[in-house]
């Protein structure tokens, strides 16, 4: 071992505790009240109720389907944004991450719009309809993280390989994707948990033949039955657990070192290149925003034409409970900002701990264990556990503690794989010169992290700014993010109300990409 | 700093780093904690757990606070059943005063929690709606078939449950799973009572026959399925008696007609209810600023459900373009929470065999 880094062993002590109090301690806690309040029903009986075998098998194959298919997709589209430069094309990537923000109601309303029951492809309530959605909801995952490898991938080995003889396809095969492979497994491990705990896509766009474990949970805790919802909780977190723990030690084995490029990304050459180049973009684009538009058009229709009439409508809120949408706004930043350095600084550290090899495949796991379990029963494990030694449950740090334990693996799995792959030499020469661990964390690692974690941070921020996880499942004083602000809408039975809405959704997306933007520009000028 | 400088002896060139993060550690513990609420047994102030679709108007409860000096701060739990979910497990400890927002379908499993206050108020109730010394019913919203009123020019609208077997209702109504939504239970437990426990089931099986379609919650069915709403598919919907009301009071357009009516047979009635969780004199008053006029009269136009007294005025809309259907279907909360389970996994059965 390393003497001279031996003291990064410190730095998993934060991320561990910050787990184990807001992760472990409520998840054990409210598995346990939830299974000693049982009426005397078997596990079997409870499990055969649930139908679990059909459940479980639903969710380990659509999840499986959906992350090769994202993956799939979702390269050719991170090849293009992260290997040329072109006018607008921060603007682009920043506009690619919308869909992930927007809460899973919002979405359904516009594909009921394209896949309704009265469209011309009727895919609602069939089992497309959920892979299209996942993949519609997490192509930015795939974009953002392999893209931020690849950006990374020195473009002189390709060349080298080029030089000897080997052609497009060899040199990709046998110098990128092994570069790239860290980074695609990191994707694929996201987009897979997301699926397999898939709640809002199922449970709206499914119909009632489809459901995944996370539904079934929730549906048992609907029926206030704690014992079933906690024994399918367990079999889910058994289930995640496996998957992350043969991830993390498939991982450890294939770590490649490289020197990381440095430079300006070239523009497409001949009409070739720019024909691909922004073949593939153009189709993105469409996959991923042309749905919105629907959302958009609905957003600026009145009852005599288009206009501004729904978002003139905003500003004069006819209900104490109603905020204006800057109000919304600036409790979603709030929110976003406490979540994003929550999860900037716990999960930087993690990395730069996972990266040097000072953890075993269990701290991996732990990290990533939040993203994989069901999201009501965290929600309703702080209520049972967070009480002491200080009552938190009704913090307003809640909301940003929930969302930034589901932002984490975000920040790990875009930061370790870039960390991971900084020759060591690089760090041994800095050493040598005389450079104490710190300096060589803050002189070497940090700055080649930056860049990383600028683009889990994106994402991060994203998580937060869509609400994800825990959130919808804890008390909290009223404070309405957008989200919650279009949910409001949404609950008065008026057409004029969803019309409010959907110009709340409008913001929504303004606001997500202005936000992803200022954090890949805070990128482009740190570096 | 006597543990930081423990933890900085054992190797000289970590000192830095480790004081550094130990630093971090307590300030972010601070932060924590500043920012926390921390539990308090003043009776200035209450803490009013309720569902997210709580609302009123601006200076309803600052009324209620300068009247008492007790201010009122609100905590939203998710829906309704994510509320009382909330409140079950955090009995030991509760994390308000008073819980607003538990309604008959979910009533049984939560009674446990309350504590018993007979409010002076109750004499101007419904009696029809109170039940238990534990909880004090606030307001009620009929769950009933709403309909587009354009698509009915031709055929007359349906007049109770059994029409809309009828083929000439066919293709026609939208209703929401109850496995997944509190307007789909209602509507449930409504055939229920209706039909009876032997006839029910034969009533989904034909309904459904006749081309109903599932949605997964009130706002798909409503705004997706609807054509009253903006939908399209279908001009039947179960929704709430105040429901066409509403498309009134929030048209784009001033309007005094509205586009959709309610079918005030075959309706369920959901009642909601208040409870003190932490007994004080504060939370007893404030139980009793909700069933005071002003509280009532503001109910209406903010949650679109109506008020548990009867004397309290209804706003104009409420009269002109709905009606308080006069039987309403009623089931006991007990008998609700004893077959609840079992008559969604039977309705579950029927429509997705």
């Amino acid at each position: 071992m390393d003497p001279n880094r031996r003291s990064l062993r410190w730095l998993v002590a934060i991320p561990t505790l910050f787990l184990a109090y807001f992760f472990v301690y409520p998840l054990v806690s409210i598995l346990w009240v939830s299974l000693t309040s049982g009426d005397g029903r078997s596990w079997a009986e409870i499990l055969h109720t649930a139908r679990i075998g059909k459940v479980a098998w639903f969710s380990v194959w659509q999840a499986t389907a959906s992350t090769v298919l994202t993956v799939l997709l979702g390269i050719p589209v991170a090849w293009a944004f992260s290997r040329f430069d072109f006018p607008g094309r921060r603007l682009l990537r920043a506009a690619m991450t919308i869909p992930f923000v927007l809460p899973t109601v919002v979405v359904a309303a516009a594909f009921m719009v394209l896949f309704g029951r009265t469209s011309s492809l009727p895919l609602v309530e069939t089992v497309w309809i959920v892979l299209i959605a996942h993949v519609f909801y997490n192509l930015a995952v795939v974009v953002r993280v392999v893209g931020g490898m690849w950006e990374s991938i020195d473009d002189r080995l390709v060349e080298a390989a080029r030089t000897m003889g080997a052609n497009r396809w060899t040199a990709f095969r046998t110098v990128t994707l092994p570069l790239l492979r860290p980074a695609i497994a990191a994707a694929s491990a996201i987009v897979f948990l997301f699926s397999f705990t898939s709640f809002g896509v199922v449970l709206l766009l499914g119909g009632i033949r489809y459901s995944t474990i996370e539904v079934a949970v929730w549906r048992r805790y609907f029926l206030l039955d704690l014992q079933g919802a906690a024994t399918l909780a367990v079999i889910q977190l058994i289930g995640v657990t496996v998957v992350l723990t043969v991830y993390a030690s498939w991982q450890r084995k294939r770590q490649t070192q490289q020197t990381v490029r440095a430079g300006r990304l070239p523009a497409p050459i001949g009409w070739k290149q720019r024909t691909v180049v922004f073949g593939i973009i153009g189709l993105a684009l469409v996959a991923e925003l042309g749905p919105l538009v629907t959302l958009i058009v609905r957003s600026f229709k009145t009852s005599d034409g288009y206009g501004f009439a729904n978002f003139a409508a905003l500003t004069n809120p006819d209900s104490a409970f109603l905020v204006t949408p800057a109000t919304a706004i600036g409790n979603s930043l709030r929110f976003g900002l406490a979540a994003v350095a929550l999860a900037v600084l716990i999960g930087g550290l993690a990395s730069v701990v996972i990266a040097a090899h000072r953890t075993s495949t269990w701290f991996d796991t732990l990290l990533m264990l939040p993203l994989g379990t069901s999201a009501v029963t965290i929600g309703f494990g702080f209520i049972v556990a967070l009480d002491w030694p200080i009552d938190l449950r009704t913090s307003t740090m809640l909301v940003p503690i929930a969302h930034a334990l589901v932002a984490i693996p975000f920040v790990v799995r875009t930061t370790v794989p870039v960390l991971a792959s900084i020759r060591n030499h690089l760090r041994e020469a800095a050493a040598t010169l005389g450079a104490s661990p710190r300096q060589v964390l803050r002189k070497i690692d940090l700055p080649i992290a930056a860049k990383a974690l600028a683009a889990g941070g994106g994402l991060a921020f994203a998580v937060s700014l869509g609400e994800f996880g825990a959130t919808s499942f804890i008390a909290r004083p009223s404070t309405p993010t957008l989200p919650v602000a279009i949910f409001r809408f949404l609950a008065r039975p008026a057409e004029a109300s969803f019309g409010k809405a959907m110009a709340m959704s409008t913001i929504l997306m303004l606001v997500t990409a202005v936000v992803i933007l200022a954090i890949d520009g805070y990128r482009a000028g740190d570096l | 700093m006597e543990l930081s400088s423990q933890m900085g002896s054992s190797s000289s060139n970590e000192g830095g780093l480790n004081l550094k993060l130990f630093t971090a550690v307590i300030v972010a513990c601070l932060v924590l904690a500043a920012c926390s609420t921390t539990a308090t047994d003043e009776p200035t102030e209450l803490v009013l757990l309720t569902h997210d679709s709580f609302a009123l108007s601006e200076g309803t409860l600052d009324a209620f606070t300068a009247e008492t000096g007790i201010k009122v701060t609100v905590l939203e739990g998710g829906d309704g059943g994510s509320l009382v979910t909330q409140a079950v497990l955090s009995k030991d400890n509760p994390t308000g005063d008073v819980l607003y927002g538990v309604d008959n379908t979910l009533l049984t499993r939560a009674l446990d929690l309350f504590v018993p206050y007979e409010s002076p108020a109750l004499s101007s109730l419904d009696p029809s709606l109170v039940t238990d010394p534990r909880v004090t019913p606030i307001d009620f919203g009929d769950v009933c078939l709403n309909y587009e009123k354009s698509a009915f020019a031709e055929i007359a609208p349906p007049t109770g449950l059994d029409d809309l077997l009828q083929p000439a209702y066919a293709n026609m109504l939208v209703v929401e799973n109850p496995a997944t939504s509190s307007p789909g239970l209602a509507f449930l437990l409504a055939t229920i009572v209706e039909y009876g426990e032997d006839g029910w089931q034969d009533y989904w099986t034909n309904l459904l026959a006749n081309g109903t379609v599932i949605a997964p919650d009130w706002e798909t069915a409503y705004y997706t399925n609807f054509t009253g709403g903006g939908g399209t598919g279908s001009p039947i919907v179960v929704s709430y008696a105040s429901s066409p009301p509403a498309g009134v009071i929030f048209a784009e357009e001033p309007t005094d007609e509205a586009l959709t009516a309610t079918v005030t047979n075959g309706c369920f009635r959901q009642i909601e209810y208040a409870g003190i969780l932490k007994d004080s004199e504060a939370a007893r008053k404030l139980v009793d600023f909700m069933l005071s006029k002003d509280f009532q009269e503001d109910i209406p136009l903010n949650m679109f459900v109506f008020p548990a007294r009867t004397d309290a005025a209804l706003p104009t809309e409420f009269v002109d373009y709905t009606e308080i259907p006069s039987n309403p279907l009623t089931m006991d909360p007990e008998t609700i929470d004893a077959n609840r389970d079992r008559w969604i996994d039977e309705w579950t059965q029927i429509a997705a065999p």
